[in-house]
């Protein structure tokens, strides 16, 4: 029992293997989105283990995406980052020349302290990636590239971890607007960083990114979380969210698996953030918006919160919808009003959600699959 | 008399102005099955939340195998051998039966979440073993044919016993019992009072009890220990404590009082 997901995986990997050459050739508009969907599967199915499984609710996904995109296409691009100054300490000599009483103005102090807190950290920070793009660089064709990939999601969770340690005590709406003012902050620093494009974004990002790593890391990503979720270990997730005080009672450490449910989400979305950059060769931070994030959480509440396979199935649905609105809103036959509803899929959405929330509080797909509890 | 298992020593739990208990002290021996009785607001379950660090005592400290427990997290303090029933049935809605058992399980497990990700080989083991382990409790309370059923779908007394057996599977070395005959009726309750006699030899427990109907505890504690307002009033035997006229008057109009 224990092999046959096991063998499930392999076997899916080697269709994969065996497909990609034959759908790489296929309609470049229908294999972009096939790709957008292998994606929206990582992100869905990474965050359903935090807002579904652990019963938390993150609305920053899209952040930890940007982080992974960022980063694995600064190392395919070999980009360093540039240490930041200190702060002016005092004046200098040409200063104290001219004026002998010369001091630092005083409204430096705040960026003295704001230094002094953060400024090594964030230079350690650079001076590790500024030390770790050239052992990227070293590898060969695909190495290079799942090098690349590995260490945005690496570091995607390692920003899981900071934001998750402080934040998750925090509950139901206030996680929420934590993790939005963490996706808000990705975006706006990614805004202003020059060596990577800043608000003009970061092109001539080299195409790596197939169907067989897209479904491949697609399909570890629903291998990892469905074993998470289906072993002892595991349960913990679920015993959060349906009593967190129960679970404590059992010996749960309830703080750790919020944190845990948090880093191995954050992983998925830099990892996807990673396959994103390298098949579009081109990111923006505006790529990485709320609106972004919003689509991933529709995904999970649509899919039914903690159920595999209606997540996935609304990761699917939802990636293609955009595009079939897009059809429809181009269809001169019909009226001006449904043109423009459609183009705008996010009136679509609150329309589902809201529909949703009184016919099926569930989840449009959870129960379909029917649910097997028995460990395997 | 050896170091007690648990001991309370002076302990005072505050909401706002109510001192929800006050000064209280006693212990409880290994092996020992001990009663804790006291009308309605007496303050038992707030004891119960002082031991296993849900609340904090306002004053005096909780020791347990000679070592203070107070400032520790209900994880911990369950991790040292110390499980509860709640009064206010708390089980994992979403889970079924055997999965509400093994979320017990958790914490003794001997592998991490990098062996849970995978599925290697020691996971299949170890899942083998608690499998046998958690069916082994569900047998002895007769609940192995429901094991697939969703927890919530259980009968109420059901429910209560599946609290108890979750609470073993934490491999308690205490066992805090929050009305766990709340509900049932007298046959059920005579049937309950016996398993937990039963599991308490089996698995050498020391059992820390509270239930309403004073027959019931009369007649399984070996010491009963009496609250009211907040206060301990009285200590000793069934016999003793039936003798006492401050429990006698506590619970004076009561009928629940044998
Ligand atoms: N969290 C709380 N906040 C405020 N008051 C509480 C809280 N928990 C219990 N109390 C009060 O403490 C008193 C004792 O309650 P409790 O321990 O539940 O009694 P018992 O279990 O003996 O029936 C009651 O008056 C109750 O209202
Ligand atoms: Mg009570």
């Amino acid at each position: 029992m224990f092999e046959r997901t096991k063998l499930i995986l392999v076997a899916c990997i080697a269709a994969f293997a065996a497909l990609s050459p034959l759908i790489g050739g296929m309609n470049p508009y229908y294999f972009n989105i096939l790709i957008s969907v292998g994606i929206s599967l990582i992100l869905a199915v990474g965050l359903n283990l935090v807002n579904g499984y652990t019963g938390q609710f993150s609305l920053g996904h899209a952040g930890f995406m940007a982080v992974g995109a960022y980063l694995a296409a600064a190392m395919s691009l070999g980009i360093l980052f540039p240490y930041l100054d200190p702060p002016q300490w005092a004046p200098t000599a040409e200063e104290l020349a001219a004026d002998p009483q010369a001091t630092v103005a005083k409204w430096t102090y705040p960026f003295k302290a704001l230094w002094l807190l953060f400024g090594w950290l964030i230079n350690a920070l650079f001076w590790c990636h500024n030390h770790i793009i050239p052992l990227g660089a070293a590898l060969p064709g695909w190495g290079k590239f799942l090098f690349a990939l590995f260490y945005g999601g690496a570091i995607a969770a390692l920003a899981g971890l900071t934001v998750g340690v402080p934040s998750l005590r925090l509950k139901g709406d206030y996680l929420a607007i934590v993790t939005l003012g963490f996706n808000e902050i990705i975006r706006v620093v990614l805004q202003s960083a020059d060596p990577v494009g800043a608000s003009r974004g970061l092109p001539g990002i080299p195409l790596a990114t197939n169907f067989f790593w897209t479904f491949t890391f697609a399909a570890l990503a629903i291998y990892v979380v469905w074993n998470i979720v289906h072993s002892t270990y595991g349960r913990g997730f679920l015993a959060v969210r349906d009593d967190e005080i129960a679970a404590e009672a059992m010996g749960i450490n309830t703080t750790k698996y919020k944190v845990l449910a948090f880093v191995i989400a954050a992983f998925f979305a830099g990892i996807a953030g990673g396959l994103y950059a390298h098949f579009f060769q081109y990111i923006n931070p505006e790529g990485f918006n709320f609106m972004k994030s919003v689509d991933i959480v529709v995904m999970v509440i649509l899919g039914g919160m903690g159920s595999m396979w209606g997540v996935c199935a609304a990761a699917v649905l939802l990636t293609i919808l955009p595009e079939v609105l897009r059809k429809v809103a181009k269809i001169e036959a019909l009226p001006e009003w449904a043109r423009e509803i459609a183009e705008n899929r996010m009136i679509i959405y609150s329309l589902i959600l809201i529909i949703l929330m009184l016919a099926r509080p569930q989840g449009l797909f959870a129960g379909w699959v029917k649910k097997k509890t028995r460990p395997a | 008399m050896s170091a007690p298992l648990l001991d309370l020593d002076n302990i005072t739990v505050q909401f706002g102005g109510l001192k929800a208990v006050a000064d209280v002290s006693f212990s409880i021996g290994e092996r020992e099955l001990v009663g804790l009785i006291g009308p309605n607001g007496a303050g038992k379950t707030t004891i119960f939340n002082a031991i296993t660090g849900v609340y904090r005592p306002t004053a005096g400290h909780v020791s347990f195998l000679g070592k203070k427990v107070g400032h520790h997290p209900p994880y911990i303090i369950t991790a040292r051998g110390i499980a509860r029933t709640f009064q206010n049935i708390r089980l994992f809605a979403s889970m079924t039966v055997f999965d509400n058992v093994r979320c017990a399980c958790n914490m003794h497990l001997k592998h991490g979440i990098s062996h849970a990700l995978w599925r290697g080989t020691k996971v299949a083991a170890e899942e083998q073993r608690i499998e046998r382990d958690v069916m082994e409790l569900l047998e002895i309370f007769g609940l192995h044919e429901q094991r697939d059923e969703n927890a919530k779908a259980l009968p109420y007394g059901d429910q209560r016993r599946l609290e108890i057996v979750r609470a073993l599977a934490t491999k308690p070395k205490l066992l805090l019992l929050d009305e766990p005959a709340a509900g049932m009726n007298p046959t059920e309750k005579v049937e309950l009072m016996k398993l937990i006699r039963f599991v308490q030899e089996k698995f050498a427990l020391a059992v820390l009890l509270v239930e309403h109907d004073m027959k019931v505890v009369m007649g399984i504690c070996e010491r009963i220990v009496v609250l009211d307002y907040g206060l301990k009033i009285a200590e000793g035997t069934p016999g003793e404590i039936r003798a006492n006229p401050k429990v006698i008057a506590a619970y004076l109009g009561k009928e629940t009082a044998a």
